[in-house]
């Protein structure tokens, strides 16, 4: 995994972005390189402004200032379609699923597909038995035993199934960057390790993946590198190879500092 | 699950575990229009063993008049409580509607301030329904655009539509012998058997029939729910939730401009003075009707059974003799017991 850089076009990368919500301020000139392949792991302390720093990305906040590109093309998604539309997938950190709506409605809510022919382009009628199928094999895939049935609501799911549905949806339909705000916060370790495999099926795949956690062991199992992000800025950038987890708590807490010029490096001592 | 086969066996021993009111419970989750349904279906045995003139079809023909109205406009009303909105400027529209359609059909007189009168019932049935189109266009501009909320935004236009309605057409009365039949048309009966059906009523099913179509199988029907259910998931799954509740608005207008039409129908009459019950009637048939007022959840079948409950309620206490008052009395109670059963089913766990 490259950690240079120059020699490759960055999928992702944002520059001195800044988001303030009033007085409050998210993001205060954050940068971020998610590289092709990589999993890119983000880490910092609450409020750090991790979310929001993904949030841009995926079309739902719109930066202050500050620059995105996307494969060297100059990105400014007005909307979560919008990013969507160009293969950039999130599992939010609110999961963004609709309650009263089943596990299969959730995973095509806004791409829904209509059935062929006549009765799909006239009537618009949708095609609820392909896209329950389909639905069925995405958690297959993805390991969910635990789901009793694709046409349940998802309100009647535990708060880890949630989670499985909102992670499937993304990982069915992401074809670039697979954007994860703690997926597993609500897992179980075997529901967990799932996912974690997933991650990796993902970049085996050739996608980019930024995953965003708050449990350490994991970040340094599945991560090629860790962004580490604290008080609306980018504070390093970290391989688990070169870096404890010591260091990167030291980092997360500003005990230790890293400068600018270093973030794509390891931190100095 | 491996197999849809082995996915039901789990779920029926899933079911199976719980205690028979959370069955209940689940089952009514599933389908909200139940309640509504052993409702009605009990109010019917009551009134027929207080009465055995109920159930004559004479009077079934009547209660099916009786609720074309509210029961069309109660259409309207669901799909803007399902968005979390509420339409109480309901009323008020459709009377603009049916006073433009009724002024533009008849000849000018000097009360007449519409210029192209009296030319052509067709069009000035378009036309009016055209302005049930513009009061939802007005309502979801305001609610979507300045962001303000459904409640107070036809709480205005409530006022602005019945204040336009007297301005623009002087308070008068347009009679039934200078009504052009085209415009009488939906209130014309056919005989099936010994019941008289109505054209209005087998329009208002007809449109049932289509929305509920609607809701149930096209994306903007999802979207409806969705957008309900929860607005800022509905937003980052990549719904435009600010488009989907502007189109409910416009929608629920069209509905408006139609049952504008409709009331001349079943009145024979236009009177700019609106039914003063009329608003809250189609919002107790959609509350009745299991659909829930925090949005995303509720049918329109449990909707035009709702319509039917206080029809029936009001026609059978009447042929029972009883006063009027325990109308107002039944519908009150079942309100409330309507919200509370929705209260309950909304704590439905897996
Ligand atoms: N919609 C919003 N409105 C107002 N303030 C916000 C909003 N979103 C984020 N913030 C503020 O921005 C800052 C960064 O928040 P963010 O959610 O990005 O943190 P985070 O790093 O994801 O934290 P956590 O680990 O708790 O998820 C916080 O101070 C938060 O209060
Ligand atoms: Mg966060």
């Amino acid at each position: 995994m490259t950690t240079t850089t120059g020699t490759t076009t960055p999928v992702l990368q944002g520059r001195n972005l800044v988001k303030t919500f009033g007085r409050v301020v998210g993001l205060d000139g954050a940068n971020l390189e998610l590289y092709p392949g990589e999993v890119l792991a983000v880490v910092g302390d609450n409020g750090a402004g991790k979310s929001t720093l993904i949030k841009c990305f995926s079309g739902a906040h719109t930066p202050d200032s500050g620059e995105m590109q996307l494969n060297g093309q100059r990105i400014n998604f007005t909307s979560t379609h919008e990013a969507r539309e160009h293969g950039v997938e999130t599992v939010f950190q609110t999961l963004a699923v609709s309650p009263a709506l089943d596990i299969a409605s959730n995973l095509y809510l806004g791409r829904e597909v209509r059935k062929a022919g006549f009765v799909g382009k006239v009537f618009r009628t949708l095609d609820k038995k392909g896209m329950r199928q389909d639905s069925a094999q995405h958690l297959r895939d993805l390991g969910i035993s635990t789901l009793q049935n694709i046409t349940q609501a998802v309100e009647t799911l535990s708060g880890g199934q949630r989670q499985a549905v909102a992670v499937a949806r993304a990982a069915a339909f992401g074809s670039q960057v697979i954007i994860l705000d703690e997926p597993t916060a609500a897992l179980g370790v075997n529901e967990s390790a799932r996912v974690l495999q997933m991650i990796q099926d993902l970049r085996d795949r050739g996608l980019s993946v930024i995953l965003i956690s708050h449990n350490m062991p994991q970040v340094f199992e599945v991560a090629d590198r860790i962004h580490v992000a604290r008080l609306g800025k980018r504070a390093a950038v970290v391989t688990p190879q070169t870096a404890s987890m010591n260091d990167v708590v030291a980092i997360m807490t500003g005990a230790m500092t890293v400068p600018d010029h270093e973030q794509q490096l390891t931190p100095v001592n | 699950m491996s197999s849809p086969g082995t996915g039901t066996a789990e779920l029926v021993e899933f079911e199976q575990s719980r205690t028979p009111l959370q069955r209940v419970q689940g089952v009514l989750h599933k389908y909200p229009y139940l309640s509504p349904l052993i409702v009605l279906v009990v109010a019917v045995i009551i009134f027929y063993l207080l009465n055995d003139r109920f159930l004559l079809p004479q009077n079934i023909s009547f209660i099916t008049q009786q609720t074309v109205v509210v029961g069309t406009l109660a259409i309207a009303q669901t799909l803007v409580i399902l968005t979390a909105g509420i339409d109480l400027s309901i009323g008020a529209a459709t009377t603009l509607a049916q006073m433009t359609m009724a002024n533009l059909a008849v000849f000018v007189t000097a009360s007449n301030v519409l210029p192209i009168a009296g030319q052509n019932p067709y069009l000035a049935i378009l036309l009016g329904i055209g302005v049930g189109v513009l009061t939802g266009v007005l309502n979801g501009f305001l609610i979507v655009r300045l962001n303000l909320p459904p409640f107070i935004v036809t709480l205005g236009t409530l006022s602005v539509f019945t204040a336009l309605t007297l301005i623009l057409f002087k308070a008068r009365t347009i009679q039934a012998p200078e009504m052009p039949e085209v415009m009488k048309w939906l209130g014309n009966t056919f005989e099936i058997g010994e019941f008289k059906l109505m054209y209005g009523v087998v329009l208002m099913l007809l449109m049932y029939v289509i929305f509920g179509y609607i809701l149930k199988n096209t994306a903007w029907g999802l979207h409806v729910y969705a957008v309900g259910d929860d607005p800022n998931a509905a937003q980052l799954s990549g719904i435009s939730t600010k488009r989907v509740i502007f189109s409910v608005y416009v929608v629920s207008g069209l509905i408006i401009g139609i049952a504008g039409w409709l009331t001349i129908g079943r009145v024979g009459s236009a009177s700019p003075n609106p039914d003063p019950l009329l608003n809250l009637d189609t919002i107790t048939a959609v509350v009745i009707g299991g659909t829930s007022l925090f949005g995303g959840r509720g049918t329109l079948l449990g909707t035009l059974i709702g319509a039917f409950i206080i029809t029936v309620v009001q026609n059978g206490l009447s042929l029972a003799g009883l006063d009027q008052a325990y109308r107002v009395l039944a519908i009150g109670v079942l309100v409330i017991v309507a919200v509370a059963v929705d209260q309950w089913i909304r704590k439905v766990k897996a």
